[in-house]
């Protein structure tokens, strides 16, 4: 196989659009799909201050460097969720990062923040552990581009995450989740713009250039994503894909294009109202949102079984300042 | 020759070569869509030999979980 661009050999194929790239010219392309779809969906200003979510997993470590390469403005968002040894070396995998290219990196302990960690909140609310971890992040994310002043937050997103989640979504007709979904969520009174600029490329071809710019990043799987739905439904539409080239594309670019406008339409008159919430004035559609509510009760049942002091009562506000670290 | 599976906990086979990429994916019962195929750090296409001598590293790039 050849590269289309200079005829050398190829290292990666993208058969979906009938492709295949030298290391060089993989690279190149990689970068210019990314500022394609920026520009296509007017994700980003090149004034704006970014907050790129990290992990340390290959997408947001690749979404991180190109955003940089592009030259945004960009600051890094590490959650230390006290998952064992896999949140050390995720920590580790990102700063790693981010001391080598000298760029800020605010890592947020949720321990130090709220007291808690993810298999802690889990465990005392019995409730499973990936639904309060996403609760957890997307309310401490936008959080902290909303205090810090960010004008958007970047997250790794891709087409394999965006077409699972539809599949999933369409199996169960969840039709209030179905409009929500899109690779950029406007700002509104308190919710930082929410931007996915990888959302057209898949997985694969992410980590070929996480691979070929020998970027450090986090192999290793969370240890309670075994035996997730999204899974499952990645790998059947990687199944699909295998067989018919571009599917996963036309799936959701298509349900974006043509279905989605249809549902919104649809919907009885506007949205939901927000309103902000008492505890914490953050927005939500009841009168405490699903954050507070949560960590509440987690709070509750920790004094009940005196994991912590008696008089502790849950603050919405975190017991630290979101400043990024020195690079190392 | 010997593969390295990284999907994402390291396994090793063994494998009789030579064969092309696609055919060891095949044996392997890996689907190519969710894998990148690497030896000696130089990324494989699926038309791509490898020999009985080599190393070959298959590499997971499915990620994530929501239950």
């Amino acid at each position: 196989m050849k590269c289309r661009v200079c005829g050398r050999k190829a290292a990666v194929e993208v058969r979906r659009q009938g492709q295949a790239f030298c290391p060089e010219h993989y690279l190149e392309w990689f970068e210019h799909q990314v500022e394609r779809a920026i520009r296509r969906h007017r994700m980003l200003r090149k004034s704006d201050r970014v907050l790129v979510a990290v992990s340390g997993g290959k997408d947001s470590i690749a979404l991180w460097e190109v955003l940089r390469r592009l030259g945004y403005a960009t600051t890094g968002l590490h959650l230390q969720l006290g998952i064992g040894g896999y949140s050390q070396r995720a920590l580790e995998a990102t700063r790693r990062y981010a001391g080598e290219r000298g760029l800020p990196l605010i890592v947020v302990d949720l321990r130090e923040a709220y007291r808690l960690s993810i298999p802690e909140l889990a465990e005392l609310t019995r409730r499973r552990t990936c639904s309060v971890c996403g609760l957890t992040k997307r309310y401490v994310i936008n959080r902290v581009a909303v205090e810090e002043g960010f004008d958007a937050v970047a997250t790794g997103h891709n087409l394999d995450d965006e077409a699972s989640v539809l599949l999933g979504n369409v199996l169960h007709w969840q039709t209030d989740a179905l409009v929500r979904q899109g690779p950029v969520l406007p700002a509104k009174e308190k919710l930082a713009k929410r931007v996915k600029p990888l959302y057209l490329l898949t997985e694969r071809e992410i980590l070929a250039y996480t691979l070929l710019r020998r970027l450090p990043y986090q192999h290793e799987e969370c240890p309670f994503s075994v035996g997730a739905k999204s899974l499952l439904y990645k790998e059947a539409l990687n199944r699909i894909e295998a067989q018919s080239p571009g599917t996963k594309q036309a799936f959701l670019e298509q349900y974006l294009k043509r279905i989605e406008p249809v549902l919104q339409a649809g919907l009885p008159a506007g949205e939901v109202a927000l309103k902000a919430c008492e505890r914490c004035g953050y927005p939500t559609t009841g009168e405490v949102c699903a954050f507070c509510k949560t960590w509440d009760q987690a709070y509750r049942w920790a004094r009940k079984k005196r994991i912590l002091p008696g008089e502790s009562v849950f603050a919405p506000e975190p017991a630290l300042r979101f400043a990024p670290e020195r690079p190392n | 020759m010997k593969v390295v599976l990284r999907t994402p906990d390291r396994e090793e086979r063994e494998l009789k070569g030579p064969l092309r990429v696609a055919e060891l994916l095949k044996r392997l019962n890996v689907v190519p869509e969710g894998v990148i195929v690497a030896r000696d750090g130089e990324l494989l296409t699926l038309d791509d030999e490898v020999g009985d001598q080599d190393t070959v590293e298959v590499i997971s790039a499915v990620s994530g979980g929501r239950r």
